[in-house]
């Protein structure tokens, strides 16, 4: 049992969500996205979310594609992420997932980044632009090196495909919220408790939530749906706002504990 | 026609695949609407009632079949092979893009979207949209890198005539890629609503093979006017090469005629060497850009790199799949020209033939005037012309003044 399988049956058992921040990793820095994954371990994230930055997001709202063009310009890489798991894996128990496009990876070399990601203590990964039908070379090398590959259900997946996801994603399944770029929205859609029954009906797996949510009200309507909540602009859009501040690290910190509170011993 | 057709292997497969390159690297958001295209799209293929109505606006409106026009000064300008022109900057709109809208225009228009999305780089895809928006009656964006709305401001104004909308690009490098990411976007949020027509053979499948198919025509009517003008196939077809939706369309009818050897140019910009060029295949390497995997220009890190090219279409750091699968396979073979060289030749068909190219087709240009003076006087080149270079006059005015021209500038009679 993977780390990531071992993480949900636990919050199952204790009738709780997992709480899951992003961060695009590298902006502003790497040294304090450092800082901030082991904060928001502190204050009650269950698995963390890396961004490798890419070029071309083309899966991303303005808010992420800010960060990602901010992290390259500082020089951020898929190796120096890795570089930065490897940093905090001591210091933190929970699972890290990184999250990126095919390119990064498929540059790096699917066997030197399966492992390396394996060594440098990373728990899952989620390829954007990747679906089951072009991810057969990655997931066999994934498979073999003991790492997660999660791929995503959206709205817009009929249900042969969602059945198709189900069977392929390991550690957990990323339902797409919405029909849209990741960023956070006023509003989340109606149709999104029907489409998070549908997938209940064909796996047990556990699913996590993203795209759109964005304050702790979201975060609790979205808690009696999902195993887990991802959060994602709306976290880059605080260190944006708050890069240069010495309140940086505590005050996002201070946002992941509100996020997670709503999802505590839910029933 | 028929029978030489069936000689060219049935690519892509069912996937989408050309070997290793295509395929649909998209988010999942788009891979139903993906599949629920290539069904309409294979239906409508299927339907000859589409068909004739394709057939017709080609002729009566787009003002198909194009003519292979025999450059006799050209020619002898150069000193060697006889050298043709398939004039696509004769269509309707001024470049061959409107073959691929007026066919995806009407698989719209079949499949009930009513507003239609496009990109482009140069201007003339994102003019052929909204004419063929404006011609069916749907509501059509376009979007566009903010370097090329400065550089092609002519064809911002043409498409704002046309009832369109452009919307500029800002992220990024400003251009044709970042207009292609921003539609995409688009997409991901609209896809129940929107068409999105897109202007190369690029992109995920179904699009390399769509657009393909509504561009062999160029390539068709080329072979049926060459062997009744010359009695011959050509022993060389050269075109430009960004995306490469012309070049595919020209080249694809020849790919089971072993004679015949097929030439794309890409564009050098500065120079190869420089680092300031769009020549993915020349000297880009394999990886996934706008969901396919292809040849890019990418750094170690695989993140894409800025292209460059004095021309706004070809200013691409990626390129359609089905011509990395015949990069490899052997079959297409690929050259390059400098901005200065499309600059030249821009001005040397200018002078010797009275014919502005688009600076896109002046690279192809530029390329058979340095291939004709190598090869023997009976034999053949047909050059894509895939548009006309009104929209790069300002461009090409202000290189002149900067003396960028001079270097390479033709010695002519």
């Amino acid at each position: 049992m993977s780390r990531l399988a071992r993480t949900f049956a636990g919050l199952r058992r204790r009738g709780a969500r997992a709480l899951i921040p992003y961060f695009t990793a590298g902006d502003p820095s790497l040294d304090i996205t450092r800082q901030l994954v082991l904060e928001a371990a502190r204050g009650g994230a269950d698995l963390v979310e890396l961004g490798v930055p890419f070029s071309d997001p083309l899966a991303d709202g303005p808010v992420i594609q800010r960060a990602s063009q901010r992290a390259l310009a500082a020089g951020v890489s898929l190796a120096r992420v890795l570089e930065l798991a490897r940093a905090v894996q001591g210091a933190i128990t929970i699972p890290i997932v990184l999250l990126t496009y095919y390119n990064p990876v498929h540059a790096f070399g699917l066997k030197a980044f399966t492992h390396g990601a394996v060594e440098a203590g990373v728990d899952g990964v989620i390829v954007a632009d990747l679906p089951p039908e072009e991810a057969g070379p990655l997931a066999a090398d994934a498979r073999a090196a003991g790492l997660d590959l999660i791929h995503l259900v959206a709205p817009t997946s009929p249900p042969e495909r969602v059945r198709l996801i189900a069977r392929k994603s390991r550690g957990f399944i990323y339902f797409v919220s919405l029909t849209g770029v990741t960023g956070a929205r006023a509003t989340l859609p109606p149709d999104l408790a029907e489409n998070r029954r549908q997938l209940r009906a064909v796996t047990t797996k556990p699913v996590c939530v993203g795209f759109g949510i964005s304050t702790p009200e979201q975060v609790a309507a979205m808690a009696p749906h999902a195993d887990g909540v991802i959060v994602g602009s709306a976290i880059v859009r605080l260190v944006e706002a708050r890069a240069t501040s010495d309140r940086l690290v505590p005050e996002v910190g201070a946002f992941i504990a509100a996020l997670k509170a709503p999802l505590r011993s839910q029933p | 026609m028929r029978t030489l057709s069936k000689r060219a292997p049935r690519l892509p497969d069912r996937n989408g695949h050309f070997g290793r390159f295509g395929g649909r690297f998209v988010p999942e958001t788009l891979m139903a609407p993906l599949i629920e295209l290539e069904q309409a799209y294979r239906a409508a293929r299927r339907d000859p009632q589409f068909q004739g109505r394709l057939r017709t606006l080609l002729v009566d409106y787009a003002g198909r079949p194009t003519p292979l026009y025999f450059a006799r000064r050209l020619t002898e300008h150069c000193g060697g092979a006889q050298i043709y022109l398939k004039r696509e900057d004769l269509c309707h709109t001024g470049a061959h893009k409107i073959n691929n809208v007026l066919g995806q225009g009407l698989l719209a228009e079949r499949m009930g979207k009513r507003r239609v999305i496009a990109e482009t780089g140069a201007g003339q895809h994102g003019v052929a949209t909204a004419t063929a928006a404006a011609l069916l009656g749907l509501q059509c964006e376009v979007y566009m890198g903010g370097e090329d709305v400065e550089r092609q401001s002519l064809n911002v104004f043409r498409m704002r005539l046309l009832g369109a909308t452009v919307i500029p690009v800002e992220a990024g490098s400003r251009t044709l890629k970042d207009a292609i990411n921003e539609a995409l976007r688009d997409w991901v949020t609209n896809v129940r609503t929107t068409y999105y027509l897109l202007g190369s053979a690029l992109g995920p499948h179904p699009y390399p093979m769509m657009v393909r198919d509504f561009h062999r025509v160029i390539g068709e009517e080329t072979k049926r006017q060459l062997r009744e003008g010359a009695g011959r196939l050509p022993d060389y077809v050269v075109a430009c090469v960004g995306g490469g939706s012309n070049a595919i369309g020209l080249f694809y009818p020849f790919i089971g005629d072993a004679a015949v050897r097929i030439v794309g140019v890409e564009a050098a910009g500065h120079g190869l060497g420089s680092g300031r060029h769009g020549a993915s295949l020349s000297a880009g390497s394999v990886g996934v850009l706008h969901g396919s995997m292809s040849y890019v220009l990418q750094n170690d890190d695989g993140q894409i790199a800025t292209a460059h090219s004095i021309s706004a279409g070809l200013d691409y750091p990626g390129v359609g799949p089905e011509h990395s699968y015949y990069k490899e396979a052997g079959r297409f073979e690929y050259a390059s020209a400098t901005d200065a060289e499309a600059l030249a030749a821009f001005q040397a068909l200018a002078r010797l033939e009275g014919i502005m190219p688009a600076l896109e087709s002046a690279h192809a240009v530029a390329h058979a005037m340095r291939l004709a003076p190598t090869l023997g006087r009976e034999r053949v080149i047909v050059i894509g012309l895939s548009g006309r270079g009104d929209k790069d006059v300002q461009v090409v005015s202000s290189e002149e003044g900067s003396g960028a021209r001079t270097s390479a500038e033709p010695r002519l009679r």
